[in-house]
């Protein structure tokens, strides 16, 4: 089979790691990189056969690949998204998707138009024990849903100092857009979509001019309402940890990126779920991948879009379309913080 | 290398099978004397190398460690580098250049700094011998006969196809630390034959090997195959899967490869650490 060639727009901490996926991959011939850093640049000119470029425009023209990883600042995405799709180049871009709808639209028009495998990078739905908890809301395990509590904690502004593009809310930068944009989209596309915000708080603890928690009531489209809970200043987690807790009529279930926990208050035959509570670990529902780097679901979100673009077809997990919806309840948030 | 390597993921809340053990884990161990009465109990077993990263409380370990030469004379640390999540959380709020910059020791880096970042931009080899450096100082006077670069890095590398920054790595650990490299992996069978490929022989690695295939990337088939029929030094970790396997099962699968050197593991209690050598020895004769 012959390979397609892979490009990479970006080379932060998302995109060096989507290059080192790209690479071990043996369906793509990865054949090109983008970043303004000289000094990444730099190093891929003296250890790899990779070429670079400084201008996206010029590495599509004269690479003309299959597809490109975008994982530049937020606010680039929209005119790098663009100019990709408008060359027929199938897009994988990092998240959050847009940092206004409108552009979020025009680009779901156009790969939609132009029938371009399309993708951003939400990787906990690759996350065995996050797939297992959908499908458990799909069986109705544990009855009628009366309240969620989508959460995620982590140590990334744990002092006052620096400033980078994440400091600045206009680009993007922010736990909002940052940490939870990860749990919004895994409320909306495991429980349901967010409707309404009835209550929302952007918290700067250490930071500056941006949020470091975001506090905020949602109800979902299915008229089931919860809590959005994250704080990235939170020092007590050791990395990056989200969970989403369901209480329903039947039971409750907490989820989380390494295990599942699920009380009911009567044993699920068709389930094998005994009455009380079950444990379920990660190891039961990892997913196989052929090269990994710090967790298989970075390998597994790449693998389904080489796949789809390989195969010509659109996916159904993380697509524009989801990455534009939690643009728009992002939006949603900031604008009732703005009216308390 | 000794049958048994005392690892430290119980110290640091690493915990692969649940986020609420590893928090328990941070409370229990929140104290550097919890660590070392737990690291006595090893030592009172005969375990003698602790494979640790480079978390900065490893540096107090050390203190201790000096302080008490008598007790720990025969006491080995193989140190693994760089303790990732530090990086990774300066560079989601720092970026790269920021990172290097908070990272790169502060006389060092003044001194580049002449020449500016446009030093050490040209000389990749040199800013990761002063990386290595910096993560190195605390070990000072310790011994510290195998030197590891964690995963993280080595699968980054790997996936990167920057293969000569293996060979930089193994000549500088040899050359200015007398000691000998080693690399942890989730892509053992990839890494194996790219090192080969750099004519680096017999290498010591340290990957998840267990009897249900967890963070064995590529299949449990090829590692069996690896094992059975390669040449190097292999390291077995995670080989109760997270806690799925009871480690009788768990040791048992290891002893199938009489080629495994040395299995990796922590445990918190002196009983558990029991248990575990008692089946090393029984499996791994």
């Amino acid at each position: 089979m012959n390979k397609i060639k892979g490009s990479i727009i970006g080379l932060g901490k998302m995109g060096l790691s989507h290059a080192s996926i790209v690479g071990a991959h043996p369906s793509v011939e990865f054949v090109a990189v983008c970043d303004t850093s000289s000094m990444i640049l730099d190093a891929f000119k003296k250890y790899t056969k990779v070429n670079t470029y400084s201008d996206y425009k010029k590495m599509i023209d004269n690479e003309k690949p299959d597809f490109t990883i975008i994982a530049t600042p937020t606010r680039f995405h929209y005119p790098m998204v663009k100019y990709a799709l408008d060359n027929n180049v199938n897009v994988f871009c990092e998240k959050p998707f847009c940092l206004v709808s409108t552009e979020g639209e025009e680009l779901v028009d156009i790969a939609t138009r132009k029938s371009l495998v399309n993708q951003v990078g939400y990787h906990n739905h690759f996350i065995g024990t996050f797939r297992e908890l959908k499908r458990l809301l799909d069986e109705n395990v544990i009855g009628e849903l009366v309240h969620f509590s989508g959460e995620a904690y982590g140590p990334v502004v744990t002092m006052e100092k620096g400033s980078t593009w994440r400091s600045k809310p206009e680009e993007g930068g922010g736990c909002l857009f940052d940490y939870a944009s990860h749990v919004i989209n895994l409320i909306q596309e495991i429980i349901g979509r967010p409707k309404t915000v009835n209550g929302a708080l952007l918290k700067s603890i250490y930071s500056k001019g941006v949020e470091d928690a975001v506090y905020s009531l949602l109800t979902l489209e299915n008229g089931v309402s919860g809590t959005l809970l994250v704080n990235w200043s939170d020092e007590t987690y050791r990395k990056m940890s989200t969970s989403i807790s369901l209480q329903g009529k039947k039971g409750k279930i907490i989820c989380d990126a390494t295990e599942i926990k699920i009380y009911l208050k009567e044993e699920n035959k068709k389930e094998k779920l005994e009455k009380g509570w079950t444990i379920k670990y990660i190891t039961e529902f990892a997913l196989p991948v052929n090269f990994e780097l710090r967790g298989e679901e970075y390998s597994a979100q790449i693998d389904y879009f080489v796949e789809n673009v390989i195969n010509r077809q659109f996916g159904r997990t993380n697509t524009f379309s989801q990455g534009l919806y939690t643009d728009k309840v992002i939006e949603m948030i900031i604008d009732k913080a703005k009216h308390n | 290398m000794d049958k048994i390597l005392f690892g430290d993921n119980q110290f640091f809340a690493v915990n692969h099978a649940s986020d609420e053990k590893s928090r328990a884990q941070a409370i229990r161990f929140k104290d550097d004397s919890a660590i070392i009465s737990v690291l006595d109990q090893a030592i009172d077993l005969g375990i003698n190398t602790f494979m640790c990263t480079t978390h900065d409380r490893i540096g107090n370990i050390c203190d201790h460690m000096r302080s008490n030469p008598a007790r720990y004379e025969n006491f080995m640390i193989y140190p693994c580098m760089p303790y990732a999540h530090k990086y990774a959380n300066a560079v989601t709020e720092l970026g790269i250049m920021g990172t290097i910059k908070q990272y790169v020791p502060g006389n060092l880096f003044g001194t580049f700094a002449k020449g500016g970042m446009a030093f050490l931009k040209n000389d990749f080899t040199k800013l990761m011998e002063i990386l290595i450096d910096a993560e190195m100082k605390m070990f000072k006077g310790v011994k510290t006969p195998v030197i590891f670069i964690q995963n993280v890095l080595v699968d980054l590398i790997l996936g990167l196809g920057m293969m000569e920054v293996f060979g930089e790595y193994d000549a500088y650990i040899r050359k200015k630390y007398d000691a000998e490299p080693g690399y942890i992996t989730m892509n053992m069978p990839m890494l194996l034959d790219t090192l080969e490929g750099l004519g680096i022989k017999n290498p010591v690695i340290c990957s998840s090997i267990n009897k249900i295939g967890f963070r064995m990337a590529g299949g449990k088939e090829i590692y069996e195959k690896y094992l059975q029929e390669r040449e190097f030094r292999p390291i077995a970790m995670q080989v109760l899967a997270a806690g799925a396997l009871r480690p009788k099962e768990a040791i048992e699968y290891i002893g199938r490869f009489p080629k495994i050197e040395s299995v990796l593991f922590g445990a918190s209690s002196k009983a558990h650490i029991r248990e575990t050598q008692e089946l090393i020895k029984q499996y791994l004769p």
